[in-house]
């Protein structure tokens, strides 16, 4: 039985790690999304379609549901596009909510009553998700593309005047945060064989943006450090019975005051970089 | 008006820039012609700052047009006047917050890979940017510091390092911003002597300083602004000599 229980936990991280990427990548360009859940919702639902009622093997159905959540993203990101800090979170959180909501009220898909008949996915499948996309991130950041995510976030009127367009950087990064999103959503609904819309909601988005500041946000491992705490820091906090929850939030209260750019930073891996001058 | 080349390589034609009702710039006109380094002067609040963010696409003139090569990029995003040809840097070092020395000199660099190509690991991706990047370290002797945070440097150094950002992107055009603000006398001269270097690798140099001294030392030729208008334009020594400039700005100074 303990191997299932750690199982269970194992595969939660795997699928936070990506919720958390999806922030990350966003955040990368400087841009705070509370509303990623939704990308995740609505990669859950076109999956599930796809593998129930369509009868597409799960994988094809993954990458369509990226795809089709990526599109999402980028019209999202347009909007967005105009505002920055504490707005764009205002805006992305009740984009969070009005999918969550849709989902609701989409009968085809059980409305309320929530969706299943998907067959179970194994821990090395969600695994093998989460480590390619954890590694092209890794890979990724390494490139000059990843370079002008960061040059947008730190000042996006010098980023312009060195010739780089703001514009499609952004946007570009909320179409890739919501593709990995949504296949969070997928493997999320073919992990636990049923989906109601109370599952994407804002509680999620938040759980992503934890373990991104918890782990580290300027670097890609800083969310699998990040998702891990999340998902097995309570469990181990279980001798405290029902202030574990308390406790919890006491440790990330005194992370932020001590530990502010999370526990992985640049500088933890400078050391490894420079072995690898150009 | 040019004597010499055809066309000029930076032409401003009557351009104004207003604020409200502020009078930034009035029918301002000059130029720049290839391998020149000009001086823009004036007391606080002429608009030379204003002329720069014209020139850049930061602010967009109210009337008039701003040309490079002859084409007009009056209207252009700032992205894409920095693609055709012209880079700047800042009164108040805008350097990115966190990044090394290393990553400021390749994030700066024009896109004339392949497209994919900037998704790469840059070792592989974008072997040119590495070599350039290289070269413009070395150029302004910055390779003692390649693997700092640039903004934890010293500021005369955060000033090479801006000035360095925006030369990788080899510009035709090069605007600096008071580039030897703050600095002593020895670390101005090490500044002059890389922007006469600079203009002979075929750079065109366009800066604003209060510096007297390191004005009339390097630049060809001056324009004076007083409250947006352009009040003299001429060599260094006819600009020394000039009463109306005498009485508006340098002053004792000269």
């Amino acid at each position: 039985m303990m191997s299932t229980y750690y199982a269970g936990l194992l595969a939660d991280v795997g699928i936070l790690l990506l919720g958390a990427l999806s922030v990350y990548i966003i955040l990368a360009t400087g841009q705070l999304s509370l509303g990623n859940a939704g990308f995740m919702g609505i990669g859950a639902y076109i999956t599930s379609y796809l593998t129930v009622i369509a009868g597409v093997p799960v994988t094809l159905a993954l990458v369509i549901a990226a795809v089709a959540a990526g599109a999402i993203g980028v019209v999202v990101g347009f909007p967005a596009l105009r505002l920055k800090g504490i707005y764009l979170a205002m805006a992305t959180l009740g984009f969070g909510e009005m999918v969550r909501s849709f989902f609701l009220n989409l009968g085809a898909m059980g409305g309320s009553e929530g969706f299943h008949g998907m067959h179970h996915i194994s821990l090395g499948y969600i695994w093998s998700w989460a480590a390619a996309i954890l590694l092209l991130i890794v890979i990724l950041e390494r490139s000059r593309v990843w370079l002008d995510m960061r040059a947008v976030r730190d000042d996006e009127t010098a980023a312009g005047l060195v010739g780089l367009n703001a514009t499609t950087i952004k946007v570009g990064a909320f179409g890739f945060g919501a593709a990995v999103a949504a296949i969070s959503g997928g493997l999320f609904a073919h992990h636990h064989v049923y989906i109601e819309p109370g599952n994407f909601s804002f509680e999620r988005s938040i759980d992503f943006v934890l373990a991104v500041i918890l782990g580290g946000s300027t670097v890609g491992p800083g969310a699998l450090v990040g998702a891990a705490l999340l998902v097995m820091l309570p469990e181990y906090l279980r001798f405290l019975a029902e202030w574990r929850f308390a406790a919890f939030g006491a440790l990330l209260v005194a992370m932020l005051l001590l530990r502010r750019q999370g526990l992985l930073d640049r500088a933890t891996f400078r050391a490894f970089a420079s072995r690898r001058a150009a | 008006m040019s004597a010499t080349g055809p066309v000029p390589l930076l032409a401003l034609n009557e351009v104004s820039k207003v604020f409200g009702g502020i009078h930034a710039l009035t029918d301002i006109s000059f130029e720049v012609r290839p391998h020149e380094i000009v001086g823009v002067i004036g007391p606080n609040g002429a608009g030379k700052t204003t002329a720069f963010n014209v020139i850049t696409g930061a602010y967009r003139a109210s009337r008039g047009e701003v040309l490079l090569d002859g084409t007009p990029i009056t209207a252009e995003p700032s992205h894409r006047i920095a693609r055709a040809g012209i880079a700047r840097t800042f009164q108040n070092i805008r350097l990115f917050a966190d990044m090394t020395v290393w990553e400021h000199l390749l994030v700066a660099q024009p896109h004339s890979e392949f497209p994919l190509r900037r998704l790469l690991p840059m070792r592989w991706g974008s072997p040119h940017a590495l070599r350039r990047a290289q070269e413009v370290l070395e150029f302004f002797d910055l390779g003692a510091v390649r693997d700092r945070l640039a903004r934890s440097l010293p500021y005369g150094i955060q000033r090479k390092v801006e000035m360095a950002r925006a030369v990788t992107a080899r510009p035709k055009l090069l605007l600096l911003d008071e580039p030897v603000a703050g600095m002593n006398h020895d670390e101005a001269d090490t500044i002059r002597k890389l922007m006469q270097k600079l203009r002979d690798t075929g750079v065109s140099i366009l800066l604003i300083e209060h510096d007297m001294a390191f004005v009339m030392k390097l630049c060809d030729r001056l324009y004076v602004l007083d409250f947006g208008v352009m009040i003299a334009s001429g060599l260094p020594a006819e600009i020394r000599a000039n009463p109306a400039v005498l009485d508006a700005y340098l002053g004792a100074a000269a």
